[in-house]
């Protein structure tokens, strides 16, 4: 008779394997790092550039620049890249990130040789038309519009800007700024950033010799820009702490987002905070999900983060909670945090974060575009492999006794910006 | 970061499938335990992981008019515990696995991924919640909060957030699609009781009513073991024999405006078009690429870019097993009259039961289809929804063959398509306006 109460045997995941890149360079100098596998006829490339030249008082440059690269260049309308890109079933993204700014590229190999070469003119030859500038411009207000009405999306906005001010990491976009937009700042952006000196390139799917051959004679050619810039550096010591309200009287739930400055994926603590928020908040069995939501009720869902930037590392809790019981959350919370930093966590459950952590590694590298994403996390962290060896010895060996101090030195909630958006 | 237990609206969730040159196969084997569960198994030995999804045929169209957003409900509440097992998701991330689940008007769809080294412990866990629950009171009275406020933050905080909750009443009169799946109000599910949701599970949470789909680096002949061992054990329980009403022919234009404190004014099209299994279905994709799959697509060129209408404007289906809708929507530039924004919107619908589309637009959504489908199978869990999903819909073999099905469309049947859809007395409008200006 089957004994459905016993669990069957298991076992913790031991072996995870990385694939690491081919590294090679194109004719003009860039470097290309190939994640060769799988075995659909598909591939990704993304052409790579660090965020440069930032300047406050027009925060939207580099951004604006990053959206409408795609939308005009001295030989092709906007129309006329959209509809080689669609026919050739491809498809075209870009991405502005705090510390780089990408445009990626998915398509079939077969087309690959008809796509590149609208790649290679948006990178080099984009002239940013006023009227798409016009039409962006008054498109992007109004979904900001809409976006200003969310309470989470304030809360976003207003905790970056309480840990990181007027930078790129932590900028405050108004209406007003996109009337400032002018189309020679977008031009001189474009120059500084995209050249070769500046780009990396990520390539992850079937990616032969043959394919790599047609990609250098397409985007190793010479490159047309080449203003001068440099890359952006950040310092970060002074994040408002304490609380921020802002009151919503008409919202049935508040959102909140609670977190502070802390360290990035250089910072040898980095693997054991990873382990101490997972506990807290990051899967969906942690302490506040099994608090605040499966035990009381107050919310669809909650979490923390660890975020790594280049330039700094930040903590949050974030969630969206029933307006009358906001401030009991917010309590919650502080017990929680409290509570890391006064007991020891029991084995049994840091054994289950343990395999949990392991298995959503193993699982996290279903494919060759997800290892090509984990090569990226260190290359531009300036790191390189052995930073999983290290994480995943991290995860196995942490001890309650490492944790209980991490906590200590990591969540200390009187360094911690409190954001809520709504009503309490 | 951190998994919801979700609800979610398919859309355009099962990907259209084409291969021109390459091929697309995803390769299974098929066979039925004694109690009528369907299995389902895909051998993928380039991952170290594997899936287990498990397909329950009942989604919010089964739900009793008075006791909406209760499949969804239920939903949460399998994660409650079951007869023998106290909870659910421990054990399994105490192995490394991660799960969730959606419930969509027609499916709720429940999947677990883990190193394929523990795929037992799936075994063990989702037979056990399909042999009985725990039916804890501390349970529902939670999950029934933890609903509500997932209503509040999807639906009633966000917004435009409840244009779902209008346009789907609007458009179907009989059938019960006219609710979305989180439920008509709040009222409905705070009321849920103990004895409704036993006689949910008994009605539909039984063998004869899921698809298992296990997918991975897992072998037939070891899956046909574990399902025997865990899944037929299990009695067979009545069959549930669907008898829907179904949604007459609409005759009459509708029309409905509402006011919200909403930042723009914006305009949604509901258009009445066939079943996911009619001969003319994948005529009506294509249609929905057409109209808005990309920037080169016609109303984001016509509309956005060259009138300046709309900062935001969609075509889509939604894909749904009974009759289902083919959706336009945009959100208007400031000082343009809703009127206005109305008519050219009709007028570009207009040109498509007028003239045929091109070689070249066909050709290019159907690139695009073919794109999206090869990617898709970069996936594990993609792949076993989708067996499940075509299983359910009649053959999961179809999955492997549906591209003959896409490849045969033609600009005649296109316009044909259009001809019987774009027409005023079929179609349901939703002004949603706002109250800022007023």
């Amino acid at each position: 008779m089957l004994n459905r109460t016993l669990a069957p045997e298991s076992k913790q995941v031991d072996e995870i394997n990385f694939i690491s890149p081919l590294k090679q360079q194109l004719d003009n100098g860039i470097p290309v790092f190939t994640i060769n596998a799988g075995s659909q006829e598909l591939v990704r490339i993304e052409f790579i550039f660090q965020n440069v030249n930032w300047d406050a008082s027009k925060p939207l440059s580099a951004i604006v620049v990053s959206h409408l690269i795609n939308n005009g260049t001295t030989h092709l309308t906007a129309r006329e890249i959209a509809d080689t890109v669609d026919y050739y079933g491809a498809f075209l993204q870009t991405e502005y990130g705090a510390d780089q700014s990408s445009v990626k590229l998915y398509t079939l190999n077969k087309h690959l040789s008809s796509v590149l070469p609208i790649l290679y003119a948006i990178l080099n030859e984009s002239i940013f038309p006023e009227q798409e500038l016009a039409i962006f411009t008054q498109n992007q207000k109004q979904s900001l519009e809409v976006s200003l009405q969310k309470n989470d999306f304030l809360a976003r906005k207003n905790f970056a800007n309480a840990l990181f001010g007027d930078t790129t990491y932590g900028s405050n976009i108004e209406l007003a700024d996109y009337d400032a937009l002018q189309r020679n700042d977008l031009v001189a952006h474009f120059k500084a950033a995209f050249k070769p000196e500046n780009c990396t390139i990520i390539v992850a799917g079937k990616f032969e010799e043959k394919e790599y051959e047609v990609l250098n004679a397409i985007i190793g050619k010479a490159w047309v820009n080449n203003e001068p810039s440099s890359i952006n550096t950040f310092e970060f010591n002074t994040a408002k702490t304490g609380d921020l309200f802002i009151d919503k009287p008409e919202s049935i739930q508040s959102a909140i987002r609670i977190g502070g400055l802390s360290i990035n994926r250089t910072h040898p603590d980095f693997a054991g905070f990873q382990v101490l928020n997972c506990i807290l908040g990051g899967y969906f069995g942690s302490r506040l999900m099994a608090n605040i939501r499966e035990e009381k009720g107050y919310t669809y869902g909650i979490g923390s983060g660890v975020v790594s930037l280049k330039n700094a590392g930040y903590f949050f809790i974030s969630t969206e909670v029933g307006s009358d019981v906001c401030n009991s959350a917010l309590a919650e919370i502080d017990k929680e945090i409290s509570l890391l930093k006064t007991d020891l966590v029991p084995e049994q459950e840091l054994d289950l974060v343990r395999s949990y952590m392991l298995g959503s590694m193993l699982g996290s590298l279903e494919n060759a575009f997800s290892h090509a994403d984990k090569f990226k996390n260190v290359y531009f962290s300036g790191l390189d492999y052995t930073y999983y060896e290290n994480y995943i010895h991290i995860v196995k060996t942490v001890s309650p006794e490492a944790l209980k101090d991490l906590a200590n030195k990591y969540l200390n909630t009187d360094n911690f910006a409190k954001v809520v958006v709504g009503k309490k | 970061m951190f998994l919801f237990h979700i609800i979610i609206t398919i859309a355009h969730a099962l990907f259209p499938i084409f291969g021109t040159i390459i091929l697309i196969m995803v390769d299974f084997n098929r066979f039925t335990l004694s109690n009528g569960l369907r299995v389902l198994v895909h051998e993928d030995d380039t991952t170290p992981m594997a899936v287990l999804n498990i397909l329950y045929d009942v989604g919010a169209r089964d739900e009793e008019p008075d006791k909406t957003g209760f499949a969804h409900l239920f939903e949460h509440l399998m994660f409650g515990g079951s007869v023998n097992i106290p909870s659910y998701d421990e054990p399994l991330q105490r192995v490394g696995g991660e799960n969730n689940a959606f419930t969509s008007n027609d499916i709720t769809n429940y999947y677990i991924t883990l190193p394929a080294v523990n795929i037992e412990t799936a075994f063990w866990l989702e037979s056990d919640r399909m042999l009985s629950l725990a039916f804890s009171e501390k349970s529902l009275e939670t999950q029934r909060n933890v609903v509500c406020e997932e209503f509040k933050q999807r639906y009633l905080n966000q917004p435009y957030g409840d244009v779902w909750l209008k346009l789907r009443p609007l458009a179907y009169k009989a059938h019960p699609y006219q609710w979305a799946t989180i439920g008509q109000d709040l009222k409905q599910i705070e009321d849920a009781k103990m004895e409704d949701v036993k006689a949910f599970f008994k009605k539909h949470y039984n063998p004869q009513n899921a698809i298992l789909v296990v997918g991975g680096n897992v072998k037939v002949a070891d899956v046909k073991a574990l399902a025997e061992k865990w899944f037929e054990p299990i009695p067979a329980g009545d069959k549930y024999h669907r008898n829907l009403p179904q949604e007459p022919q609409q005759t009459a234009a509708r029309m409905e405006t509402v006011t919200a404190d909403v930042p723009l004014n914006s305009i949604y099209m509901a258009f009445k078009m066939p079943a996911r299994n009619d001969a003319e279905y994948q005529c009506y994709d294509l249609l929905g690429d057409i109209l808005s799959q990309g920037q080169s697509s016609r109303l984001y060129n016509s509309l956005l870019k060259e009138q300046q209408l709309f900062s935001d404007i969609h075509a889509y289906i939604t894909s749904s097993i009974d009759d289902g809708l083919f959706i336009v929507e945009g959100k208007l530039v400031h000082g343009i009259s809703v009127e206005a924004a109305e008519a050219a919107i009709w007028k570009e619908l207009f040109k498509l039961t007028e003239q045929e589309v091109t070689d070249e637009e066909i050709t290019k959504v159907k690139n695009k289809s073919e794109s999206i489908m090869v990617f898709a199978e970069m996936s594990l869990l993609d792949k076993a929804m989708n067996l499940a999903y075509y299983e359910l819909l009649g053959d999961a073999a179809e999955l492997n063959t549906e591209i003959d099905k896409y490849l045969a469309v033609t600009p005649q049947r296109i316009l044909h398509a259009a001809k019987s859809t774009f027409v005023k007395e079929q179609c349901s409008t939703l002004y949603y306006l706002t109250s800022q200006d007023a």
